[in-house]
Order: C-alpha cells, then structure tokens, then sequence
C-alpha cells in the first residue's frame, strides 16, 4: 500500500479524483471549481490600482486562496514527503524531440531545469519560458474567463459549450507553441 | 474557521495533481505532441466522473451540507473565450503549468515557481487593467 502511494499514480487514478473534486465543492459549500480566479483575487487585495475589474469584494472568495494555498502544500506533502522517481517517465518520442528541438539534455525533476532554474533569469530564453509564459497564462485566463480547471473540468462537466471553445482554444494555443513557435524560435 | 475545508480539499487536490504528474512540463509537452495517453486520460476521466455528479446532483436536487440549494452559474462568452483561451494555450506549452499546478509546483520546491506565479499575477493585472479596450 505505502508502495502505491510512493509512485506516481496512472490517469484512471488521478482523472476520477479530479473529477470528484467538482461535486466536492459544491456538496460543501455552493463553489465552482477555478483556480485562476486566485490570481485576481490576489490582485485586488495587494495591487487593486483604482482598477474597476479589481475592485470588488476578493475577501467574498477568500475560499479560493484556501484551495489555492492547500494546493501548494499538497505538492510539498506529496513530493517531498510521499516520494517520486527522479525523472518523469514521459515517452521516448517526446524525449528525442525535445533533446532535438530545445537541446535539452537534463530530464530529471518536474520541470526541465535548464529552463526553469532560477539563473536563467540571466537569459532570454529563460525570461521567455518563466516571465513571458507566466504572463500569458495569466492574461489568457482572465481574458477567457478561466482555465483548465474552470473551463476544461468544470464548465465541461456541467455541459457550458462555451467552456467547449475556450478548451479548442486552449489547444490552438499549444500546439501553435509547440509546433510553430518552438521550431521558429528555439 | 469556516475556510479550512477548503484548504483540506485543495491540499488532496494539490497531491493529486502532483502524484499523477499534471504539474509536470514534460507531461505538457508530452500531450501537446500526442505522445502519449496519460494527460488526455486525467482531463477526460475527470470530465465524466464530473459531469455524472453534476446529473446526479441536479436530478436529486441535493442541497449543500449547509442545506443551501447548489446553484450552478452558466459562462458567457466573449470573444476573449477564443482570444483569451488561446493566449493561455501559448502560455501553458511554454510553461508547462495551468494556474493550480504552478502552486503545487512551488509547494514541490521548484523555485521558479514562484517566478511563473508573480509573471501570471503580472499577467492578470495587466489584463484587469487593459480590459475595457480589449474586444469583448
């Protein structure tokens, strides 16, 4: 049992879990599940600016910096205290196109650390994946109204067929980086 | 502390996201490629174990564990649904993360985590800021 817990779990583990979380939420107390509304709500309480759109009362959803903050610990109690392999075992396909495509060479931890370490601050290409997609994801979500979690899980569980765009929408946008944009740039 | 089960919920969900591997970039790219089952998996089995609570919930009108009819708004769309929707895209391959799992990741001990969620909120902001001259 413990040894289950240490490895990583398959998808028809995690999906349904995450999948549960949606009535979860509302059986506890009438919430939607969405995270990026975090992000605004953290933005009205420390830099509101005389900004309409951030002016309102963020302390009413104070329950999403809860989830948000259980979410942090959740990934310090599952990856520092459960345990995980060193490296993420993700296909041998999509190791080879990315040694080709973004010279890696490093697929140990969650994330390459050849793009995410905090000295590649020193050069462009770490301010593109860090500061400028940590921009995008920001400015995406608020401008459709959610993210994968408030469009994708839940606005799709309760049949919004505008979650339904905004996920093809979601996906333009990746693959348009990862085919287009990775070759062109990197 | 009326906040706490929300913490509690958002501390399993965190543990979840981060054993299955979704807070992973290389799970992403893996995705984005079509290399393999697992991230399409996770989204969608979550998608019918949701919307089969959903019916159930609807279609027993239960009610919260405070009594309260649960209420389910629907989203509207703007043009910012596809706009939006896909400069998110452009950012979730660069970054690897949506929202939830760059706090799993920092709690993980990624510090540029912490990087990934300042340039979000920066991103957010931004957007608040501009919202009234972008199309709708």
């Amino acid at each position: 049992m413990l040894e289950l817990l240490r490895q990583p779990w398959p998808w028809y583990v995690a999906g349904p879990l995450i999948g549960l979380t949606v009535p979860a939420l509302l059986l506890i107390g009438n919430k939607a599940l969405g995270i990026s509304s975090s992000l605004r709500h953290v933005c009205a309480a420390c830099v509101p600016a005389g900004i309409p759109f951030l002016n309102y009362n963020w302390r009413a959803e104070a329950w999403n910096l809860f989830f948000v903050l259980g979410i942090g610990l959740g990934g310090f109690i599952s990856y520092q205290l459960m345990g995980h392999p060193d490296t993420v075992a993700i296909s041998a396909e999509t190791v080879r196109d990315l040694k080709a495509q973004l010279h890696l060479t490093d697929f140990s931890g969650l994330l390459p650390r050849e793009l995410f370490a905090l000295e590649n601050l020193g050069n462009w290409k770490g301010w593109v994946f860090l500061v400028l997609g940590g921009f995008l994801v920001g400015f995406g979500t608020r401008y459709a109204g959610g993210c994968t979690s408030g469009h994708a899980i839940s606005g799709l569980s309760n049949l919004q067929w505008v979650s339904m765009v905004a996920v093809i929408a979601f996906f333009v946008g990746g693959l348009l980086m990862t085919w287009v944009l990775f070759p062109l740039l990197f | 502390m009326k906040n706490l089960k929300y913490l509690v919920l958002g501390v399993l969900f965190g543990i979840i996201l981060t054993k299955s591997e979704v807070v992973s970039w290389w799970r992403i790219q893996e995705m984005f490629r079509f290399q393999s089952f697992h991230m399409y998996g996770v989204i969608g089995s979550a998608i019918v174990v949701g919307l089969l609570s959903i019916q159930l919930i609807k279609r027993n009108r239960l009610k919260t564990i405070n009594g309260e009819e649960i209420r389910l708004a629907d989203k509207q769309y703007t043009h910012g649904t596809w706009i939006g929707g896909t400069i998110f895209g452009l950012g979730w391959a660069l970054t690897g993360a949506c929202p939830g799992p760059m706090f799993a990741q920092l709690g993980s001990g990624v510090a540029g985590a912490a990087v990934l969620i300042l340039a979000a909120l920066a991103g957010t902001w931004t957007y608040s800021a501009l919202r009234e001259r972008l199309p709708r």
